[in-house]
């Protein structure tokens, strides 16, 4: 396929896409299930994007997703719940002196609510960076508790409404004013996940693709381990803490328990059946796991006869079963998840459909066994 | 031909608790020279190279690059107790680079164990050697505001693969490369940094005659091509004889022979080394 031919096809994808995510718009009402799993879709993807600059480009299994979320959601929160709204959301405590004139338009918040993510990631980092493999992940699963239990905890009942959380968090509102609030949280995510896919094709990418596979090789190729951890790091909080304010922004209200361990866990189940390391694939799959989980199966929650025979174990919840099984049987069979490691690519769509990569794979293992 | 110091190491002794893996080691390579360390398992060859580029912080002694200082340390802390260093009362300060630092200062490193980027292409692992000049910071780079440098990289590479031979596999992933073409390719990785020095750990293991014999070749190659020093660890007896204008022998940590080859294999106590004594 030549270069020309490819950019053709982006394109036309690319125009399909927005076409569809139109139609999403247009043939539904406000209340349908298609557009909050879109919406949710995209959320988890960006949130999963990030977890992937880390956990698959980079090589550093983080659990902190869901700490990260949390302060970009509160931080949301905090700053853009209208000012003549403050009184009812902080109806037991009430406001701190200094936030209960502050009101900033959501695109602020979002870029705030990053910021405070990447900062208190750079605090961090500085100390858990110094960890590896395992070490590292309890570290970040343990800053994700800690973030949960701080904003629930007295001393910040004035800010964070202890457990009560917040609520009256303003929603997605229109753009520019001819582009329906709707389509606010794609355009947010599109942007955000095309600088990091940007990102992990610069040399800067290529460095943290090296650390992933071999540190001290890495090291003695001159590439300083510590300032590009720090860097992943600090990048793929600040996107968790965007990720975090769409969330709030979506669901109108946060409380710590919207930012479990689970949710972690749940994210990082995206990234793992998209494939780790694939940006594509943490996409792909953040749409079919949430469409699957939030929809797809929710027949099964509910109770079904057939004549008068009482189909067996459907009731609440057994939902949760099927898709844990669901997930069994693809991290068995599918155990590098849907795309690898690879990136989406023309050639490789070309290639699967053809079988031509096959023929080449098996053509170099009868050469290679011989020759080598 | 004037004599230039490109590395040299004073007093260099590195003790793993009571082990001591490296003993008072001094040696130099200077300019132009195809410098051989051999020793029997165990003599602390490999520790010698991780010093110097700075993976392991020496317990005593210092290290110059081109009579620069650039590594020092003497014996302190826990390790005073069970070693006073010999000559340590001219090593007092504490210098110890990362290896990315000494990277930069121009010693560049193979592994005996190959170390490629294995999911990696041929061609990204060479060019992942080009990263830590960049200027660019990280959102001009992500922004691709410096296409010109990043195309000034990419050219680079693929000279170095163009000279070096590799240019036939460079979209290959490095993993599936043949065994030697894995050590040409780890070489390659380590030129792409623009070294002085070169340090090769055991190149020619698991080499056929053949192979080995090529090597050899490749490395004299090299050096003069791009103006190179070498400082190699090799067990090939065929290849360090061919190869190296003088030869360092360790044994058991310490420096028991140094000078030319034939020198080298007729001392007494490099056969006793190798061979035992009856």
């Amino acid at each position: 396929m030549t270069k020309k031919t490819k950019l053709i096809c982006s394109v036309i994808a690319a125009a399909a896409l927005i076409v569809l995510l139109i139609c999403s718009y247009e043939l539904t009402d406000s209340t349908s299930m298609l557009r909050s799993v879109l919406q949710l879709g995209a959320i988890y993807a960006l949130a999963a994007v990030s977890m992937n600059l880390l956990n698959g480009v980079t090589g550093l299994f983080s659990l902190g997703q869901a700490g990260f979320m949390a302060v970009g959601a509160y931080t949301f929160a905090i700053f853009t719940i209208p000012v003549d709204k403050k009184a009812g959301v902080y109806y037991l405590y009430g406001v701190a002196d200094g936030l209960a004139d502050i009101a900033l338009p959501s695109f602020v918040g979002l870029i705030i609510a990053g910021l405070m993510a990447a900062v208190l990631a750079a605090i961090i980092g500085a100390p858990v960076l110094r960890l590896k493999s395992d070490y590292f992940a309890i570290a970040t699963l343990g800053f994700a508790e800690i973030v949960r239990i701080l904003v629930a905890s007295s001393p910040f009942n004035r800010i964070t409404n202890g457990s009560l959380g917040l609520k009256a968090i303003p929603g997605f509102q229109d753009l520019f004013g001819f582009i329906p609030a709707y389509f606010v949280p794609f355009i947010v995510v599109a942007l955000c996940i095309a600088f990091i896919v940007l990102l992990v094709r610069s040399s800067y990418g290529r460095a943290f693709k090296a650390i992933r596979e071999d540190e001290i090789a890495a090291e003695a190729m001159g590439i300083n381990l510590a300032k590009h951890k720090r860097m992943a790091f600090i990048i793929s909080s600040f996107f968790a803490g965007i990720s975090g304010a769409l969330l709030a922004q979506f669901l109108g209200a946060v409380q710590s328990t919207t930012f479990p361990l689970a949710m972690t866990y749940n994210i990082l189940l995206i990234v793992v059946i998209g494939g780790m390391g694939s940006t594509t694939g943490s996409i792909i799959s953040a749409f079919l796991v949430t469409a699957a989980k939030e929809w797809w199966l929710r027949f099964l929650d509910v109770e079904h006869y057939i004549g008068d025979f009482k189909v067996p174990f459907m009731r609440t919840g057994f939902r949760m079963v099927v898709f844990s099984i669901i997930l069994m049987v693809v991290v068995l069979f599918w155990r590098k998840g849907i795309m690898g490691n690879k990136e989406f690519s023309w050639d490789g769509l070309y290639n699967f459909f053809t079988g031509k990569k096959a023929k080449k794979a098996a053509k170099a293992a009868e050469g290679g066994s011989i020759v080598e | 031909m004037s004599k230039e110091n490109v590395l040299k190491v004073c007093d260099l002794t590195m003790q793993f608790g009571g082990v001591v893996a490296v003993n008072n080691l001094s040696m130099e390579v200077n300019k132009g020279e195809i410098i051989g360390l051999i020793g029997p398992n165990g003599a602390g060859k490999t520790t010698v190279f991780n010093m110097v580029t700075g993976v392991y912080a020496p317990t005593n002694g210092a290290i110059y690059l081109n009579d620069k200082l650039v590594a020092e340390n003497h014996p302190h802390g826990k390790m005073k107790d069970i070693y006073n260093g010999l000559n340590a009362g001219k090593y007092t300060g504490v210098l110890a680079p990362t290896p990315d630092k000494i990277t930069k200062m121009g010693v560049a490193r193979t592994f005996q164990n190959i170390r490629l980027f294995k999911e990696l292409t041929v061609f990204e692992n060479v060019l992942i050697a080009k990263h830590m000049n960049i200027k660019a910071n990280i959102f001009s780079a992500a922004l691709m505001i410096n296409k010109k440098e990043e195309k000034l990289m990419r050219e680079e590479t693929m000279e170095l693969l163009r000279i070096l031979g590799l240019e036939k596999n460079k979209d290959d992933i490095s993993s599936s490369l043949p065994y030697g073409k894995q050590r040409h390719l780890e070489i390659a990785r380590a030129l792409a940094t623009k070294p002085q020095l070169l340090l090769l750990d055991e190149p020619a293991a698991g080499m056929n005659p053949q192979e080995s014999d090529d090597l050899m070749h490749f490395v004299g190659r090299i050096r003069d091509d791009f103006d190179l020093s070498i400082l190699m660890i090799e067990h090939h007896m065929q290849v360090v004889m061919g190869i190296c204008e003088r030869i360092y022998v360790l044994d058991y940590g310490t420096l028991i022979a140094e000078g030319n080859p034939q020198e080298v294999q007729s001392n007494p106590k490099v056969i006793e080394a190798y061979l035992g004594v009856d």
